[in-house]
């Protein structure tokens, strides 16, 4: 056999490709692969609890409004971080999110710890005319959240597609699931799921 | 990390990286039977190749990057479970509670790990703590007129409580001034604080079933009228007789009660707005004020501190 040269790689685009791919994806398979199958990014942290019906439809709101275009939900172990938002943010938190919205632009401010900071009426005000509340903010209005009503026709589906990835989810939250959220409206499940985020962290001592 | 994932990791990085070092010694050599520097034997469209050598530039910042690579791999945790030589980590990811966030905390100041995010948290607790716990010392009266502790309460402030107190902290419909010496809760040094470490819940029951629409305008008349407002007399005599409901926490003069965080309906200053129909919305659906609880997220030092400057806002005499 001659002696292989670089030549052959340049004049047979099919083995540039599979050479190609194969640099390509060593990257992935050295940071990516073992992750799948680490019970730190597997495990959920203590306290965590999967998302209410109502905080689900919120979720899916929170996604469909494009929130996560401006803002994260990944505090990074910086202090300067951590003194505006709390606790920096832990893998566990975060393996029953499909998709997860831990963004990567922030022209507001991170979400990660926002449940509790503020009051529901906050929200309301907040959400209805951001300016209303803060007079420096550009961040748009979203009224309409207060007229739409959620059907909850879909919410029992949502529900069991989260449970075939992994989220516990009881049949009983399932059967419940259109009750719980059918008539309110799309404010009120965008505020639950608001309330809700980040919070687990500090419930795993109590 | 299990030992599979760790060899796993260990075997592609260094395999890869040597892969790489006999690619590049590979293309640095001759193998075209053409001296370097001279024209290749192909040609097109007049544009002629000539054979020459990678750049030295090049090459030498490929061999910096793989002596720097190897040095890194050396140094810092990269390599499956191996550690690294520095004990150096960026923050303790494998933790499940705060609890466990303090223990790990801990445990590597113990063991001389180096972990950057707690080496920044302690340098500032070194720089900043004495500086907190010398304010909190001090009586809050005192402190509202120290102008450096002023100025750190008014960016914890201006972080924290902006959002609904607003910048300039005269808040906003459904949000208390807090420049205007009215209180619902008590102005004294220590009724601000416990409002921020704990929080308030201030909730006026809706009485839109047990009033008549009328009912409840003429309530809201007489509410106004309480304030030394100009009112139609007949409607502000006949919300007299239902005002005896409000008066459990509102008192029978409508002075309120800061025990209850029951408003004053008597100074003219209107949380949900002063307008007859404002005034009739807060009797009719009820009102729902959430102060929410600082002590978890801000700790007792740094609330002492935007004590001051809120007690200072409207302590001018």
């Amino acid at each position: 056999m001659s002696r292989f040269k670089h030549e052959f790689v340049e004049k047979n685009l099919g083995w540039l490709s599979i050479f190609m791919i194969i640099a390509v994806s060593i990257g992935g398979l050295v940071e990516i692969t073992p992750l799948l199958f680490q019970n730190q990014t597997n495990e959920p942290i203590k306290g965590l609890k999967p998302y209410t019906a109502l905080e689900l439809e919120g979720r899916d709101i929170y996604i469909r409004e494009g929130c996560h275009t401006c803002h994260s939900q990944m505090i990074r172990p910086f202090r300067a971080e951590t003194e505006r938002y709390g606790h920096y943010s832990l893998a566990g938190e975060h393996v029953w999110e499909f998709p997860f919205l831990w963004g990567s632009k922030r022209t507001g401010p991170d979400l990660a710890r926002v449940g509790g900071r503020y009051s529901d009426e906050w929200h309301y005000v907040h959400l209805m005319n951001p300016r209303n509340v803060v007079p420096e903010s550009n961040m748009p209005a979203f009224p309409w959240l207060a007229e739409n009503t959620l059907t909850g026709e879909k919410t029992a589906k949502k529900m069991e597609v989260m449970r075939s990835l992994g989220v516990p989810y009881t049949d009983e939250d399932i059967a419940g699931a259109k009750e719980a959220v059918q008539g309110e409206t799309e404010m009120n499940a965008l505020i639950a799921y608001l309330q809700s985020l980040g919070t687990a962290l500090q419930q795993a001592d109590k | 990390m299990s030992s599979f994932w760790s060899a796993w990791i260990i075997v592609l990085t260094l395999g890869l990286l040597f892969v790489l070092v006999w690619l590049l010694r590979w293309n640095m050599k001759n193998y075209t039977h053409i001296e370097e520097g001279q024209e290749m034997d192909h040609e097109f469209d007049g544009i002629v190749e000539m054979n020459n050598p990678l750049p030295k530039w090049w090459t030498y910042l490929f061999w910096a990057c793989f002596a720097w690579g190897f040095i890194y791999l050396a140094l810092y945790p990269g390599l499956g479970n191996f550690q690294g030589l520095l004990g150096w980590k960026s923050s303790n990811q494998d933790i499940q509670s705060l609890e466990e966030s303090r223990q790990a905390m801990q445990a590597s100041q113990d063991n001389g790990m180096i972990v950057e995010y707690d080496r920044a948290v302690r340098d500032a607790e070194e720089k900043y703590g004495p500086i907190f716990e010398a304010y909190a010392q001090q009586p809050i009266e005192e402190l509202a007129h120290n102008e450096d502790a002023l100025d750190v309460g008014q960016r914890l402030f201006l972080q924290n409580c902006a959002q609904c107190h607003g910048s300039n902290a005269m808040g906003g419909q459904g949000f208390p001034n807090l420049t205007d010496n009215d209180w619902l809760y008590g102005g004294e040094p220590h009724n601000i604080k416990t409002s921020i470490l704990d929080g308030r819940q201030g909730n006026m029951a809706a009485f839109g079933e047990q009033f008549s629409d009328q009912q409840i305008t003429e309530l809201a008349n007489y509410v106004a009228s309480l304030s030394g407002r100009d009112r139609d007399p007949d409607l502000v005599e006949a919300g007299k007789a239902n005002f005896a409901v409000c008066s459990a926490c509102h008192g029978a003069d409508g002075t309120g009660n800061q025990q209850l965080g029951a408003p004053n309906l008597t100074d003219n200053v209107w949380l949900y707005g002063g307008s007859i129909n404002k005034i009739e919305e807060t009797i009719k659906y009820g009102r729902n004020g959430v102060m929410p609880a600082w002590k978890d997220i801000l700790g007792e030092d740094k609330i002492h501190v935007i004590s001051a400057y809120v007690y200072s806002l409207s302590d001018d005499e």
